[in-house]
C-alpha cells in the first residue's frame, strides 16, 4: 500500500510533465490536423533555455531565493520557447498550409532533426546537469517498512501544472481567442470567411503549446537536474501517446492521457521491470489506437460514405 | 514631371519596407539567440557547469539573417507579390526526361554498372574504396530502402513511420542465423526478406484499418518496440553491444580474404579489400534493381492498380469489390520484404550491427527520401537518395573548410543539421517532391503524365 | 410459386445512437425493373443504400439478393467488397468518388480487379510474366472501351478522371460500376447537378443499361423528371419510414407523399391522416 502510494505520487509528477507536452501536440493537431513532430524537441530546447537562465540567475544573484528564481526562469523560458515555436511555425509550416498532407509532416520531421542537431552543435553533446534544488521532502506515512514521501519538487511540479492548466483551460474556453481557436478547429476556411485571422490564431496556438512545453521543460530540469540534446524524442513520443490516449484534439484528454502514461510507466517500473517501461508505453499506444482510435475523450470519427 | 519625381520616392519606400522586414527578422533572430547561442554551457575542470558568453556568434547570426532577409525582401518586391518561384532547371526539363525516360533509365543503368570502373579510373585503387563504399553502396542502400518504402507510402498511400523495423528484422535475421547456424548469405538473403514480410503482415494486420496519422503513429510505435526489445532482450540480441563478427558474404563460396583460398588468390589477383567492396556494390545494385523491376511490374498488375486506387479513394475501392485489407497488407509486407533484403545486406556489409543503426531517425530519413523524391516516382526517390545521402557524405569531404574557419571546425558536426534544414527547404520549395507527375499504367492512344494536383496522397 | 424478387429488404432498421435513420423498412426491387427510392432530404435514403452495399451494418432487418442462377445472398452479413464481388451489387456515390489521379481507362480497369487478379495468378504469375494475364488484360481493356463508347468518353480515355467535366464524371462513375458486371446497380442521385440535356442523356443511358445489359437499377433521385420518366416502381421514404410504394402514377397521387414533399398545415395533416385512415 505504501509502495503504491509512493508510486502514485511519482507517477503523477511524471504524468504532469507528459500532460503539459501533450497539450502542445493536441492543440496543434486539433487546429491544423498535423502531428507536430518537432514538439518534443521544442520541449528539449526549453529545458536548455531554462538551464542557461538558472545558471545566469545563480551567477548574478546567487542561489538565495529559489522560488523567486524558479518563477523568473519559468517566465523567461516560456517567452523564449514561444518565440522559437512561433518562428518555427512561421518558417517551416506556414508556407505549407493548404498543401499536401505529408508536406508539413516531413517539414516537421526535418525541423525536429534540425533542432536536435542545432542544440548539439551550440551546446555540445554531453549531459548538462545543474546542482539539485528543492531537496527537502515531506514524509506522509512513516511505517516501519516503507516511508512515503512527497518532495518539494513534486509539490512544485504538480501545483504549477495544475495552476497553468487551469489558466489555459480558461483561455481556451472563455475568451474570444479560445473561441477563434475552436472555430478554426471546426472549419478553417469558414472561420476565415467570418473574419477570424486564421494565421494569427494558428500562431497563437503554437505559442501556447510552446509555453506549456517550456513549463514541462523547466519541471523536467527541476525533477532530474540533467538534460541532453537527445532528450526530446522519447518524452515527445510518450506525450504524443498521451495525447492520442486521451483523445487527440481534447485538452483535458491530453492531461488525463499524460497522467495515465506517467502512472503506467512508474507502476510498470516499480512492479515489473524497468527495462521494458518504454515498450509498455508504446504497446499501450498501439493497443489504444487499434481498439479505441478516438481515445478516452475524443470524438469518434464517423466514416462518411 | 510628376511621375518622374514619384518614381525614386516609390523606390525609397520599397527599401524602407525591406529594411523594416529585415530589422524585424533580425530582432527575432536576436531573441532566438539570446539563451541558446549567447551562452554556451561547458563542464570546467571541476566538472561543474559554467557559462561561456558567445556574443560574437549572436552578432554573426543576426547580421546574416538581417542581410539575407533584406535581399529576399527586395527580390520578392521585384517579382511582385505572390510566391516567388525558384527554378533550378529550365521549364520542361522534367517533362523532357519523362518523355525519354527509357533512354535515361538505360544511361543511368549504364552509369551504375560501370561506376566501380569509373571510380577506379578516376581515384585510383587506393581512393576508389571510399567512393564505392561511402557513396556507391551507401546511396544504393538508401535507394533500395526508398524504393521499398515507396510501395507502401508512394503507391498504397499508407504512411509508415516504422519502416526501419523491417530493416532491423532483416539485419538481425541474417546476423543471428549466420552466426548461430552458419548459413550462407545467399540462403539467408531471401530468408530475411521473407521473415521481414512475415513481420510486416503480423504487425500490419491489426493496424491497417487505422487511418491517416494514427497509422503513422502506430507504425512508429512498432518500430520503437522492436528496437527497444533488441536493446533489452540481451540473451537474444546482445543488447546495446550489438552483434559483431557477422560472417561476410562470399563470392559463391569463395571468401574475400588474403588466404590461399580467398578470392584474390583463386582468380590470380593481388589481394585488395576493394574486391569485396566492388562485389558488395554489385549485390546491392542487383537488389535495388530487383526492387525497381518488381515495383514497375506490379504497377501494371491489378494489385498495383488497386494500391494506387486505394491511395485515391478507399471507399470507392470497397464498392468495386477490392478487399482493401488484403491489398494494404500486400503493400505493407512487400515493402517490409525489401526492407528485410536491405537489412540483411547491411548486416553482411558491416559485419557488425547494433540497435543504434535502427533508430527512428532512419525511418524518418527513408520517408523523407520518398516524399522529397515525389511519391510513387522511382526516379525521384533515386535522385532524392543521391542528393540527401550523397550530400551529407560529401560534407565529410569538406576538410578544406578548416582552412577558413580554423582547425576546430568540423563539417561532419553539421551533417544532420544541414540534412534537417534541407528537408524543410525542399518541402517548402516542392511540397509534392522533385518529380511529382504520375505515369498512367495503361493507355489506349497515348500515355499522358498526370499532374500532381490531381493525384491524391492517401489517407492511411 | 413465383420467383423471389431480385432484392428483398425486410424490416430494415438502422439506428445511429439515439437517431433512427431507417425504421422498419420493407420493399423489393424486381429483376429488370428500375426502382426509385425517393423522399425529402434526410429521409434516410442514402442510409438504405449504405446498408444494401455493406457500408453500414443494419441494426435490424434482412436484405436478400437472389441472382438468376438461384444463388441468394444475405447482404447484411457480407463485408462491402464481397457484396460487389460475389453478390454483384454495384453502386455510385452521391458525391462522386472517382480515382481522380488515374486515367479514365484505369478507373474502368480497377473495376475489373477481381477477375484480373485471378488471371494474374494472384500476382505471383503476373510478376513472373507467365499465365494468361496479358490476354485477359486485353479483354478488360475491350470491355472498358465498350463502356467508354457507350458513355461517349472514348476520346478522353487517357485523361485523368479529375479533368472531366462534372456530367462526364457522373457517367464515368456509372460505367465504372457497370464494369463489375452487376445484377443490381444502385445509383445515389445520378442526376444531381446535371443540366436538362445531360439529365436526358442520363435517362437514355439508364434505360439502355436495363434493356441491353439487363441490369436492374435502384436509384435515389430528387429530380422528379428522371424518376417519373424512367422508373417502374417508386418507394417513398420520410423520416426513415416508408410512406408510399407503387407505380409512379400511384405515388404521385398519394396524399401522404404530397404532404411529405410540400408540407401542409397541421389541420391539413389531420385531414389527410383521417383520409388515409391513420
Amino acid at each position: 500500500m505504501e509502495v503504491f502510494l509512493q508510486q502514485l505520487i511519482n507517477g503523477l509528477t511524471l504524468g504532469s510533465i507528459y500532460g503539459l507536452i501533450a497539450i502542445g501536440y493536441t492543440m496543434v493537431f486539433g487546429i491544423i490536423g498535423m502531428v507536430n513532430f518537432a514538439h518534443g524537441d521544442v520541449f528539449m530546447l526549453s529545458a536548455f533555455i531554462a538551464l542557461i537562465f538558472f545558471m545566469l540567475i545563480a551567477s548574478w544573484f546567487g542561489a538565495g531565493l529559489i522560488v523567486l528564481a524558479l518563477i523568473f526562469v519559468l517566465v523567461l523560458a516560456m517567452f523564449f520557447t514561444s518565440l522559437w515555436n512561433w518562428t518555427i511555425e512561421r518558417v517551416a509550416y506556414r508556407p505549407l498550409r493548404g498543401s499536401f498532407r505529408l508536406a508539413p509532416l516531413i517539414s516537421a520531421i526535418g525541423m525536429s532533426i534540425f533542432l536536435t542537431n542545432f542544440v548539439q552543435v551550440v551546446q555540445g553533446p554531453r549531459n548538462k546537469s545543474i546542482p539539485p534544488m528543492l531537496n527537502k521532502s515531506i514524509t506522509l506515512i512513516d511505517s516501519a517498512t516503507y516511508t512515503v514521501q512527497i518532495s518539494y519538487k513534486q509539490i512544485v511540479i504538480i501545483l504549477t501544472t495544475a495552476i497553468l492548466l487551469a489558466a489555459f483551460w480558461f483561455i481556451v474556453q472563455k475568451t474570444s481567442l479560445g473561441r477563434a481557436q475552436r472555430a478554426c478547429e471546426q472549419d478553417r476556411k469558414m472561420a476565415g470567411l467570418l473574419g477570424i485571422d486564421v494565421d494569427r490564431t494558428i500562431s497563437i496556438t503554437f505559442v501556447m503549446g510552446a509555453a506549456l512545453a517550456a513549463v514541462a521543460g523547466v519541471m523536467y530540469l527541476v525533477l532530474y537536474g540533467v538534460v541532453n540534446f537527445a532528450d526530446g524524442f522519447t518524452p515527445g513520443v510518450k506525450a504524443f501517446t498521451a495525447a492520442v490516449l486521451g483523445g487527440i484534439g481534447s485538452l483535458p484528454g491530453a492531461v488525463i492521457g499524460g497522467l495515465l502514461i506517467g502512472l503506467i510507466e512508474v507502476f510498470w517500473s516499480a512492479y515489473f521491470t524497468i527495462d521494458y517501461k518504454d515498450v509498455a508505453a508504446f504497446c499501450i499506444l498501439a493497443v489504444v489506437l487499434v481498439f479505441m482510435p478516438s481515445g478516452i475523450l475524443g470524438r469518434p470519427e464517423v466514416e462518411k460514405v | 514631371m510628376a511621375p518622374v519625381t514619384q518614381l525614386p520616392a516609390a523606390r525609397q519606400l520599397d527599401m524602407m519596407k525591406a529594411l523594416k522586414e529585415a530589422a524585424f527578422a533580425a530582432v527575432v533572430t536576436f531573441g532566438l539567440c539570446i539563451p541558446i547561442i549567447a551562452w554556451g554551457t561547458r563542464q570546467n575542470l571541476d566538472n561543474v557547469l559554467v557559462l561561456d558568453p558567445r556574443w560574437d556568434a549572436v552578432a554573426w547570426a543576426v547580421a546574416i539573417i538581417f542581410v539575407g532577409r533584406f535581399l529576399m525582401a527586395l527580390r520578392q518586391q521585384k517579382r511582385g507579390e505572390g510566391k516567388s518561384v525558384v527554378r533550378l532547371l529550365p521549364h520542361g526539363t522534367i517533362g523532357f526526361f519523362q518523355r525519354h525516360s527509357r533512354l535515361f533509365s538505360l544511361a543511368g543503368l549504364g552509369f551504375l554498372v560501370t561506376f566501380p570502373i569509373i571510380a577506379i579510373t578516376l581515384a585510383g585503387w587506393g581512393g576508389a574504396l571510399k567512393w564505392i563504399d561511402n557513396f556507391g553502396v551507401q546511396i544504393l542502400i538508401y535507394v533500395m530502402l526508398g524504393w521499398g518504402l515507396n510501395i507502401v507510402v508512394g503507391l498504397a498511400g499508407l504512411l509508415d513511420l516504422g519502416y526501419v523495423a523491417f530493416y532491423a528484422v532483416g539485419a538481425y535475421s541474417y546476423a543471428l542465423l549466420a552466426k548461430n547456424f552458419g548459413l550462407s548469405f545467399w540462403i539467408l538473403l531471401p530468408m530475411s526478406g521473407i521473415l521481414a514480410a512475415f513481420w510486416g503482415m503480423l504487425l500490419g494486420f491489426p493496424v491497417l484499418r487505422l487511418r491517416g496519422d494514427y497509422l503513422a503513429i502506430v507504425t512508429l510505435a512498432f518500430g520503437e518496440i522492436i528496437r527497444l526489445i533488441l536493446i533489452n532482450w540481451v540473451e537474444f540480441s546482445n543488447g546495446y553491444a550489438g552483434i559483431s563478427g557477422i560472417p561476410r558474404p562470399t563470392f559463391f563460396g569463395i571468401p574475400f580474404t588474403a588466404a590461399d583460398d580467398g578470392f584474390a588468390a583463386v582468380f590470380g589477383l593481388e589481394f585488395s579489400p576493394l574486391y569485396r567492396t566492388i562485389f558488395l556494390y554489385y549485390v546491392i545494385l542487383g537488389l535495388a534493381l530487383l526492387t525497381a523491376f518488381v515495383t514497375l511490374r506490379l504497377r501494371r498488375l491489378p494489385v498495383g492498380r488497386a494500391w494506387e486506387a486505394l491511395r485515391e479513394d478507399e471507399i470507392a475501392c470497397r464498392s468495386l469489390g477490392i478487399n482493401t485489407t488484403n491489398t494494404k497488407l500486400t503493400a505493407f509486407s512487400l515493402g517490409a520484404m525489401f526492407g528485410g533484403f536491405a537489412g540483411s545486406f547491411f548486416a553482411a556489409r558491416q559485419g557488425f550491427i547494433s540497435p543504434e543503426s535502427f533508430v527512428f531517425m532512419e525511418s524518418a530519413i527513408i520517408l523523407a527520401i520518398v516524399v522529397l523524391g515525389g511519391m510513387g516516382s522511382l526516379w525521384g526517390v533515386a535522385i532524392a537518395a543521391s542528393v540527401m545521402i550523397g550530400g551529407t557524405e560529401l560534407l565529410r569531404e569538406l576538410d578544406w573548410l578548416k582552412q577558413i574557419f580554423g582547425p576546430d571546425f568540423d563539417p561532419t558536426k553539421y551533417r544532420m543539421l544541414i540534412f534537417g534544414f534541407a528537408m524543410v527547404v525542399i518541402m517548402i520549395w516542392k511540397p509534392r517532391g522533385l518529380i511529382s507527375t504520375r505515369e498512367p499504367t495503361a493507355f489506349l492512344k497515348e500515355k499522358k503524365a498526370i499532374s500532381a494536383d490531381m493525384v491524391q496522397e492517401g489517407h492511411g | 410459386m413465383t420467383t423471389p424478387p431480385l432484392l428483398q429488404v425486410e424490416h430494415l432498421t438502422m439506428r445511429f445512437g439515439g437517431l433512427t435513420a431507417v425504421n422498419d423498412l420493407s420493399f423489393e426491387a424486381r429483376k429488370g425493373d428500375i426502382t426509385a427510392l425517393i423522399g425529402p432530404n434526410g429521409a434516410g435514403k442514402t442510409t438504405v443504400f449504405n446498408c444494401i452495399t455493406g457500408f453500414y451494418k443494419p441494426t435490424e432487418g434482412m436484405i436478400t439478393l437472389t441472382q438468376d442462377s438461384g444463388a441468394s445472398f444475405l447482404l447484411e452479413r457480407m463485408p462491402d467488397f464481397r457484396i460487389s464481388w460475389k453478390a454483384k451489387v454495384a453502386r455510385t456515390f452521391q458525391n462522386i468518388r472517382l480515382f481522380g489521379g488515374m486515367t479514365v481507362l484505369e478507373n474502368l480497369l480497377i473495376a475489373q480487379h477481381n477477375p484480373l487478379m485471378i488471371a494474374s495468378g494472384f500476382t505471383f504469375l503476373g510478376v513472373l510474366g507467365i499465365g494468361g494475364y496479358k490476354a485477359r488484360e486485353k479483354e478488360a481493356i475491350e470491355k472498358a472501351k465498350f463502356w467508354l463508347e457507350k458513355i461517349n468518353l472514348i476520346d478522353r480515355a487517357d485523361d485523368p478522371a479529375a479533368d472531366l467535366p462534372y456530367g462526364d464524371q457522373r457517367r464515368l462513375e456509372i460505367a465504372r460500376a457497370m464494369c463489375t458486371d452487376p445484377v443490381l446497380l444502385c445509383l445515389d442521385e445520378p442526376a444531381a447537378g446535371l443540366n436538362p440535356r445531360e439529365s436526358h442523356d442520363l435517362n437514355t443511358l439508364l434505360l439502355s443499361i436495363r434493356k441491353d445489359i439487363g441490369t436492374a437499377l435502384l436509384l435515389i433521385e430528387h429530380d422528379m423528371s428522371v424518376v417519373m420518366q424512367i422508373s417502374d416502381h417508386v418507394v417513398v421514404l420520410d423520416y426513415g419510414t416508408k410512406i408510399s410504394d407503387g407505380t409512379p402514377a400511384e405515388v404521385q397521387a398519394d396524399p401522404r407523399v404530397i404532404a411529405a414533399y410540400l408540407g401542409v398545415d397541421d389541420e391539413e395533416v389531420a385531414k389527410v391522416e383521417a383520409e388515409v385512415g391513420l
